[in-house]
């Protein structure tokens, strides 16, 4: 029944989102205002009954309902509950649905605090809101129903890939979707704008908080997949260029080129054109990261071929909103007024710069995912573009982007001097020489490129807290006014300053990972003693154990570092029996310093060895440690007064003619 | 969702089959005894794809076929050959489509060069806009002198001023 329950929502949450799209395309038809304020209550029904639809589901995961084909089919009543809850998104129809209740959730968000919205603007937005809810709950009611029965209903159920029973893995999907799904806040209110011929600093101020969240959830989201990867996939790699990883990095990468162009449209009035082109491009590639993840078209252009109704049906999706979307940007962005000028040399011109470097990476990343894909239809030839080629483009642009990074801040709004922003990095500028030389001194064998990136990690973080500095007036000014500047500083800044600095931090961790790691391999037998980057490892055993749904063979290791003993690892293999399959658990001891990385492996044929292998992978504890960082920046940058009181200068605006008014009659 | 679950849940399927215990790509009895020499198989496998996974290369694959590829690298590199010999050995009897960084050719002009041309045509774009603000400098409008202002008033009340 509850199953039933839940299929009746998902249905009539599609009713609710025509209603919602409806009621405002009936209001522009016959020029009246009136219908158009069902929009709001709409949004927040159909934010309440898919959640009552995706909670059938979860419950019905719970319970493990076998008699539902889903969960028949990525469940199992042996599993932990934690997994359990998970296998609902783990599967195509669950995450779909998990896609369009986030939407929904957004949606709702708008219609409950988006008071501070003027009441047409708001009702557009949740108008394009509903007609993308519209789009994507037809999918799933057509083509992947999660609530589909089975009859006889099965005794058990087949069970979720053991590589997916993860707890990162199960909170990554949420966090991914949520930054996904958040750019259709930016994408409907470009297209509202564009339907309302009217767009400014107020505007870039609404979005800016929708764009942020979404970007912090897709930060974090990465950042989780990658940790994941590093720890469960057993050969230490934290990226690895994967189709399916590029996905979900190109919204990331044109969500931030957003942020920073939302920066001048809310400052200065300008880019204003550009920074409405930017939240169409972020939606639609987010579009098109569920295209590729969801239709199969990755594995094979025959795959997607064989079975191609619900890739053809995502293609659709996105045909109609993007193409719909660049349409109406053609058509109405000429009427749209520029902004102010400004000179190249200036905080508006960096963060051109920034764009520019930001969406030619994001493109970079698209020509090489897809040019296989494109090249094979076309012309029949398969070729495969792998790391190497990402290496070489992504590097290279993303340097230059690092190296003029903490320029920007340093310059004034208009028009500013190279010379002094220099200038005052010049301590900035020291520090990062000072990293290259070291760096070069200390590992002579290094690879050439890596003094130089770890220099430019200094030098966004040293450029970075100079720029507080400055800001503080701190070496300049007396103690007291230094401390008042700087706690007067606006959280946005806080925010942006903290977000750079957890860029140089995981710059930091890339570099001396991917420069410095050392990897051994070898074959181990018990009371075995090994040297390897400092540590000494003893092998002592290998026992068994039994998980809640799997049976693990697990070797002990005593690691110490120079006699001291730091802890037992204990890298393991788990058989599981449904589905039935082999996970292999790195044990990793974690430091400052770096992870002593080690995984256990074969067995000899005669039992009376193991082959191991080691890593040691310096600092990589940065990369994740400066994502998070960076996600903490924009939260702080999201409690930002003027985010939350909206827009303070169009009210006062509005209010004064009145008041003059009073004043003459 | 699942960015690379899903595709590990296939690479597993593809390459180890259900209920193969296997984990590490390289094994012991591969590694060349020449540490600089491995050194140099390891840098030539991370370019050579496994032909039967999903985006692996054949120094992080497990599959059979990547290990009889990686033994083949140590081969040549041991009978002398220099790294570009080696992948050339290596196309000669798999093809293009075992190069993760595919060679600059007819097919792939665009694939190498459209982030040259992008970040070109972006620059220009962007120079035109500095541009024409230099042609057109824009002025802060000044604020109403007092005189306009009782003007506007007036008109605004409908009284010529």
């Amino acid at each position: 029944m509850i199953v039933e329950i839940g299929h009746f929502a998902l249905i009539l949450a599609f009713a609710v989102a025509c209603l919602q799209t409806g009621c405002v395309a009936w209001s522009l038809w016959i020029g009246n205002d009136e219908p158009r304020s069902i929009a709001t209550p709409a949004a927040i029904a159909q934010c309440f009954l898919l959640l009552l639809s995706f909670w059938a589901l979860v419950h019905s995961y719970v319970v493990s309902d076998f008699s539902v084909q889903n969960v028949w089919t990525n469940s199992h009543s042996a599993k932990p509950l934690l997994y359990k809850i998970s296998g609902a998104w783990g599967n195509h129809e669950g995450s779909m649905l998990l896609w369009v209740v986030i939407l929904a959730l957004f949606g709702g968000a708008v219609s409950a605090f988006g008071n501070n919205l003027p009441a047409r603007l708001k009702s557009n937005v949740l108008a394009v809101q509903g007609s993308i809810g519209i789009a994507f709950l037809a999918f799933i009611i057509l083509t992947s129903n999660p609530f589909a029965r089975l009859s006889p209903a099965p005794f058990e159920g087949q069970g979720l890939n053991p590589i997916l029973q993860d707890p990162a893995l199960s909170f990554h999907p949420p966090l991914l979707y949520a930054g996904y799904v958040g750019f259709s806040m930016a994408f409907s209110f470009a297209i509202a704008a564009l339907l309302e011929g009217r767009i400014g600093a107020a505007w870039a101020r609404w979005v800016r908080p929708w764009t942020l969240a979404a970007w912090m959830f897709l930060t974090i989201g990465i950042a989780l997949g990658s940790w994941w990867a590093y720890y469960e996939l057993g050969w230490g790699g934290w990226w690895f260029w994967d189709p399916v990883e590029n996905a979900s990095f190109m919204p990331w990468l044109a969500g931030t080129a957003l942020l920073h162009s939302a920066v001048v449209m809310e400052k200065r009035d300008a880019l204003k054109v550009w920074t409405i082109l930017l939240a169409i491009i972020t939606f639609a590639l987010s579009l098109m990261g569920t295209f590729l993840v969801r239709s199969g078209v990755l594995t094979s252009v025959h795959t997607f071929a064989v079975d191609p109704e619900r890739g053809i049906f995502i293609l659709a999706i996105i045909a109609i909103f993007t193409g719909g979307a660049f349409a109406l940007f053609a058509w109405r962005a000429p009427q749209l007024r520029q902004g102010t000028m400004f000179s190249p040399i200036s905080r508006e011109g960096s963060l051109v710069f920034n764009n520019l470097l930001l969406m030619t990476i994001c493109a970079a990343v698209l020509v090489g995912t897809l040019y296989p894909l494109a090249l094979e239809v076309v012309t029949g030839d398969k070729i495969s573009v792998g790391p190497p080629y990402f290496n070489a483009v992504f590097i290279p642009l993303v340097l230059i982007l690092l190296v003029m990074l903490p320029f920007g801040p340093m310059l004034p709004w208009k028009r500013g001097h190279a010379v002094e922003a220099a200038w005052r990095l010049r301590v900035a500028q020291g520090l990062a020489l000072a990293a290259a030389i070291a760096t070069f001194v200390s590992k002579p064998d290094s690879p050439l490129l890596a003094p130089l990136a770890m220099a430019v990690g200094v030098w966004v973080i040293a450029g970075t807290l100079a720029e507080t500095a400055f800001r503080a007036k701190a070496f300049t000014a007396p103690w007291p006014e230094v401390m008042r500047r700087f706690a007067n500083l606006p959280r946005s800044s806080y925010g942006g300053m903290l977000a750079h600095i957890g860029v140089g931090i995981a710059v930091l961790g890339i570099t001396a990972t991917s420069a410095w790691r050392a990897e051994q391999i070898v074959a181990m037998k018990p009371s075995d003693r090994l040297q390897f980057a400092g540590y000494e490892v003893v092998f002592d055993k290998v026992s068994e154990r039994q998980g809640p749904n799997y049976q693990e063979t697990f070797g002990t290791f005593k690691l110490s570092k120079q006699g001291e003993p730091l802890s037992d690892l204990t890298p393991a293999k788990r058989q599981y029996t449904a589905p039935p399959s082999t996970t292999s658990e790195a044990a990793i001891h974690a430091s400052w310093a770096g992870d002593f990385y080690l995984v256990m492996g074969e067995a000899a044929k005669d039992g009376s060895s193991v082959v191991v292998r080691l890593y040691f992978n310096p600092l990589v504890r940065l990369i994740w440690i400066g994502a998070l960082i960076m996600f903490v920046g924009g939260a702080i940058s999201l409690t930002d007064r003027r985010l939350r009181i909206g827009a303070p200068a169009r009210r006062a605006v509005s209010s004064q003619p009145t008041a003059r008014a009073g004043q003459a009659s | 969702m699942k960015r690379l679950a899903g595709l590990c849940a296939l690479m597993l399927l593809l390459c180890l089959g259900f209920g193969s215990a296997t984990v590490f790509a390289v094994q012991p009895d591969e590694v060349l005894a020449d540490p600089r020499m491995e050194q140099k198989a390891r840098e030539i496998s991370a370019e050579l794809r496994c032909l039967v996974c999903q985006n692996q290369s054949i120094d992080d694959s497990d599959a059979p076929l990547a290990r009889d590829l990686r033994l083949i690298v140590r081969e040549r590199l041991k009978a002398g050959d220099d790294q570009s010999k080696v992948i050339e050995f290596v196309v000669a009897r798999y093809g293009e489509f075992i190069l993760l960084r595919p060679p600059f050719s007819a097919k792939t002009y665009l694939l190498w060069l459209a982030p040259l041309f992008l970040l070109a045509g972006g620059g220009y774009l962007a120079y035109r806009v500095f541009h024409r603000g230099d042609r057109k400098p824009t002025s802060i409008p000044t604020p109403l002198s007092e005189d306009e202002r009782s003007q506007l008033r007036g008109i605004l009340d409908g009284k010529q001023g």
